[in-house]
């Protein structure tokens, strides 16, 4: 009876972190954009910048997803040794790439304007980007991964409607179809990008 | 052969080359998009001797269109933005028949009423009154979108010299402006007209050029110095582009989705 109780208890305490930690997508967007803009607004070195948006990185994007996703076709013909090399190449990359993308704003202005849900796995966040004296206003739309609701991740951005993983992907896919379906060509690229 | 008779013709030669380019693309090299998400396949015919061309326009860019976008931007806010404004509302005059085409009436008569209040209380377009008036701007729309609406596919993606990206749909579209489609080249160089002349055509056009790379000057520096394919990356975002206006998806990012993603989980 008491294992019975213990158990009872143990799975409305589980529940209830459920619960508490669910986090809705939007916050999720809202609680980056506002580290990552007093990250940028700071007297930081840039060094140490790159080491803090990584960190957001790392954290709140579903970087090894959208890796096997800019794969597209290829992600089934290639095998385990070569699925880990790749994942550790498009990590780097990844963070690489996004990090020298973010690092030249100074102080974006992002504003979370609502959110809508696509089925259990997926949830749209839309949000714009405000305007400067040099650029319009742009609208960014976050593709949040939803499946576990405590831990949403982030797994595209479409940029005033284009998808920033599709884009990739098709990036990627052109420099294997262009060898002739062999990856290395693509490993290859990765590296040479990582060491520029 | 009158006028009619030729854009008949045109019209029939236009929709049999998209058809036959398209199921001609279907083996070739690149398929750019697949098939179970909504888009169309397009097909990069040509590879080899686009890249050359945007090779030769990269170059073309560096030494022009970079350097006098920078220049532009050095002009006060407002300046850039009258010009903005007076470009997009001459944009208009392609966009309302256009609105009519697709059968967006509604957009064709908030576009035809910006179009007459900015080009006079906006003193020729320069400032947007018409939005102070609740009449919001929307997206431009041309006949290669148009031809998209009516069904047609993209045909080959080439790149066209200082031009940049297009595809046999949207050339033809392109083509449409040139024979009778546009107002503005009506009015500027196929009419002598007292009050304009084939320049003001030609330096509205290189002026919207110039205005949307000033526009745009960190996103392609961003691109260029992330991007492992760059030629690559600029045709996905050329055909996504053209994709999401076609079918006029802005506000419905959903639409956009991928099979891909759904797949990822039984990875």
């Amino acid at each position: 009876m008491k294992v019975l109780k213990f158990f009872f208890f143990f799975t409305i305490f589980i529940n209830s972190i459920n619960i508490t930690f669910a986090k809705e997508p939007s916050e999720l967007i809202n609680g980056i954009v506002d580290e990552a803009a007093s990250i940028l607004s700071s007297e930081d070195p840039v060094e140490s910048k790159i080491i803090k948006l990584n960190a957001i990185a790392e954290r709140s994007v579903d970087i090894n997803g959208i890796g096997m996703y800019t794969l597209g076709k290829y992600r089934k013909t290639i095998d385990e040794e070569q699925k880990s090399k790749y994942q550790k190449l498009f990590r780097s990359y990844f963070l690489k790439s996004f990090s020298s993308r973010l690092v030249d704003y100074t102080n974006p202005r992002i504003n979370v304007v609502s959110q809508k849900k696509i089925n259990d796995k997926y949830t749209i966040v839309n949000s714009v980007l405000e305007a400067t004296s040099k650029r319009p206003q742009v609208k960014i739309d976050w593709r949040i991964y939803t499946k576990n609701p405590e831990r949403p991740l982030i797994r595209d951005l479409i940029v005033e409607g284009l998808s920033l993983a599709r884009t990739q992907k098709e990036e990627f896919n052109s420099i294997i179809q262009n060898n002739d379906g062999d990856i290395n060509a693509l490993f290859k690229t990765l590296e040479e990008f990582l060491i520029k | 052969m009158n006028m009619k008779k030729l854009f008949s013709v045109l019209v029939i030669i236009t929709f049999s080359l998209i058809n036959s380019l398209a199921i001609a693309g279907d083996d070739g090299k690149i398929e750019i998009n697949g098939k179970n998400n909504g888009y169309v396949e397009a097909n990069d015919c040509f590879e080899n001797f686009n890249r050359g061309i945007f090779a030769f326009n990269q170059v073309v860019d560096k030494a022009i269109f970079k350097p006098l976008a920078k220049g532009y931007r050095m002009f006060p806010q407002p300046i850039r933005s009258g010009t903005s404004n007076a470009l997009s509302n001459l944009s208009n005059v392609v966009t309302v028949p256009n609105n009519v085409l697709q059968g967006q009436f509604k957009d064709a008569g908030v576009n035809t009423a910006r179009f007459i209040i900015n080009s006079t209380l906006g003193i020729a377009g320069i400032f947007d009154v018409a939005s102070y008036y609740g009449l919001k701007k929307s997206d431009n729309e041309d006949y290669g979108q148009t031809l998209g609406v009516w069904g047609a596919g993209p045909g080959c993606y080439f790149v066209l010299p200082v031009l940049g990206p297009t595809t046999v749909r949207d050339s033809i579209g392109s083509i449409v402006n040139l024979v009778g489609g546009d107002a503005w080249y009506n009015v500027t160089v196929v009419n002598d007209t007292q009050y304009f002349s084939e320049a003001d055509y030609y330096i509205s056009r290189i002026l919207d050029g110039i205005d949307f790379r000033a526009k745009n000057l960190e996103s392609f520096d961003s691109l260029e110095k992330s991007s492992v394919d760059l030629y690559a990356s600029v045709r996905s975002l050329y055909l996504q582009d053209r994709y999401r206006k076609i079918k006029n998806i802005d506000k419905t990012t959903n639409t956009l989705s991928d099979d891909d993603w759904e797949e990822l989980d039984s990875q």
